[in-house]
């Protein structure tokens, strides 16, 4: 069973996870082909973040498939390592190492985990951090800068990996709005890129903008799914149109 | 006045979150709340602050020349019976010999309890079971244990001499003591250890197991490296706490300081006026030692603090 392109890059098949008696994820299936951006909402608690951390194995799961490039993720012979290394995840609160500079930061994955050679790593390091918009920025430790730099120093440590699908678990979240929009920017120009991005968020303009699809999660099911065109305006199900209407 | 205690004004009867339930459970509180949680939860583990001042030197130093000018108001003060002459006439051999020692004492008992700790505190967050109990015994069992019972066993338990084939090695007492202190700071800094790497944010381990970093390096490039400083305060303590406990040994017959001292009393005939001047003067000297050592733990602390 080799995955060749034109199959989903992830797939999602009735996905059930609780923890203790919280159910979390009920019955989730999903699919995001190559290149595709995907974006999931929905209420606080209703699973988002929970999803995400089971497709790179941060968390098992309970029933179900998840395949990522054709390979089953809760499958108990799988090298996780193997996968994280294809799976990049970007997290709310940054996670920078702050024990380390910006382009230490961004480095040390390649180096230690892939075996890389430094020097090719470290101008890697400085291009990535380039393409972020953190030209200079390379010897600050992620106490001395903001919340939207430190947010485009992880997602550059998540790029060094060379990733296929890049997770993002409402990396906005703890911004400031004026900050929030630099690193909408950083992730748009990813998706130009092609790169297959799964963005679990609250920024529904962005979603709309740059989403191929967009699911809606309410008590661990997605009750509501389609493109962002008939998605926003076309709402059918009750509880995407509550919700829509306390957001927009 | 009554009437105003039974019926409060609607108006003062209800705020949410004092009075009554809060009506939002947005997290707003919650990074304050678990810096809090995170530093009591630090300063359980790192058991009890040596809280030195400088008043309590300049007391002992008032104390020690008081009972000097009380001891020589007693005595004929031909020269060489002076408290002073006496006193002057000891201290090569009470700092020169004993409070030297008390020090290699402190340094070898440190540095063995360290090495032991940090050992014993990584098997604490061993994944494996068996190790993680084992550890967590090991360190409960010395830690809680009185230091001088410690001491005793060390004594009693270890052979003066080990003869390997033809070759006899004397373990002298000194040593002994080292290594019956060693003990109770190994399992303090194992506690320290433990800590320290779980007052981490699981968010470090999340973000190093998403890079596929593995267990080992993610405990040693990201997770230890950050826990060295903090842990760098509550060890210098430990240190602190550890060289003032040294002359516990004295009843075992090592010749540290206090040991000495007495000897060098019953030498002088054991004059009472004597023993006051005697004993003060080693305060004096211990808190010389120990008071720098707890201002910069202090310091530290304070430093640390504000980048945590």
């Amino acid at each position: 069973m080799t995955w060749t392109p034109d199959q989903p890059i992830v797939s999602i098949q009735n996905v059930r996870k609780s923890f203790g008696q919280l159910v979390v994820l009920h019955d989730v299936s999903l699919d995001v082909a190559k290149g595709e951006v995907i974006c999931v909402i929905g209420p606080s608690g209703s699973g988002k973040s929970t999803l995400l951390r089971c497709i790179n194995a941060l968390i098992p799961i309970d029933q179900g498939s998840i395949t990522v490039e054709g390979q089953e993720v809760h499958d108990p012979k799988l090298d996780k390592l193997e996968l994280r290394k294809k799976v990049g995840m970007v997290f709310q609160q940054y996670n920078l190492f702050p024990h380390k500079t910006a382009l230490q930061n961004v480095m040390m994955a390649p180096i230690t985990v892939l075996k890389q050679d430094k020097a090719e790593v470290e101008q890697r390091a400085y291009q990535l951090l380039k393409k972020v918009r953190l030209e200079g920025k390379e010897p600050s430790y992620p106490g001395e800068l903001s919340g939207g730099q430190q947010q485009r120093v992880a997602i550059a440590r998540s790029l060094a990996m060379n990733p296929d699908i890049m997770l993002f678990d409402e990396v906005t979240a703890a911004l400031d709005p004026e900050t929030v929009k630099e690193v909408l920017v950083t992730i748009r120009e990813l998706a130009e890129e092609g790169m297959t991005c799964m963005l679990v968020t609250h920024e529904m303009g962005f979603a709309r903008e740059v989403a191929d699809h967009i699911y809606f999660t309410d008590k661990g099911l997605i009750v509501e799914h389609g493109p962002p065109a008939t998605f926003f305006n076309e709402a059918k199900d009750p509880r995407t149109k509550e919700f829509l209407s306390q957001i927009l | 006045m009554i009437g105003l205690f039974r019926t409060p004004r609607p108006e003062l009867r209800a705020i949410p979150g004092v009075t009554g339930p809060a009506q939002t459970d947005l997290p707003v509180l919650l990074p304050a709340a678990q810096l809090i949680g995170r530093k009591a939860r630090q300063d359980r583990t790192n058991g009890f602050r040596l809280e030195l001042k400088a008043w309590h030197g300049l007391f002992l130093f008032l104390l020690f020349l008081f009972f000097t000018g009380v001891a020589a108001a007693q005595v004929d003060n031909t020269l060489d019976k002076g408290v002073l002459a006496t006193l002057w006439r000891w201290i090569p051999l009470i700092v020169g010999q004993g409070f030297v020692l008390n020090l290699i004492i402190s340094f070898t008992a440190m540095a063995l309890g360290t090495a032991a700790g940090v050992m014993l505190g990584l098997g604490q967050i061993s994944l494996l079971p068996q190790v993680r109990g084992s550890s967590w015994f090991t360190t409960q069992l010395f830690r809680n244990s009185p230091w001088l019972v410690l001491l005793f066993c060390v004594m009693l338990l270890l052979p003066f001499e080990i003869t390997i084939g033809d070759v006899i090695i004397r373990i002298p007492d000194w040593t002994k003591a080292t290594i019956g202190f060693s003990l109770p700071i190994m399992a303090n800094i194992s506690e320290l250890v433990r800590g320290a790497v779980q007052s981490i944010p699981s968010g470090q381990w999340e973000a190093a197991e998403s890079l596929a970093f593995t267990r080992r390096q993610t405990l040693w490039q990201i997770i230890l490296p950050q826990c060295v400083k903090r842990m760098i305060p509550p060890w210098m303590n430990w240190y602190a706490i550890l060289t003032m406990a040294t002359p516990i040994c004295s009843i075992m017959g090592v010749q540290e300081s206090v040991n000495l001292t007495q000897q060098a009393l019953v030498s002088e005939d054991s004059r009472p006026e004597l023993l006051a001047p005697f004993y003060l003067f080693l305060l004096v000297i211990f808190f010389c030692y120990c008071y720098p050592i707890a201002r910069w733990t202090v310091s530290l602390e304070r430093k640390f603090v504000v980048k945590l």
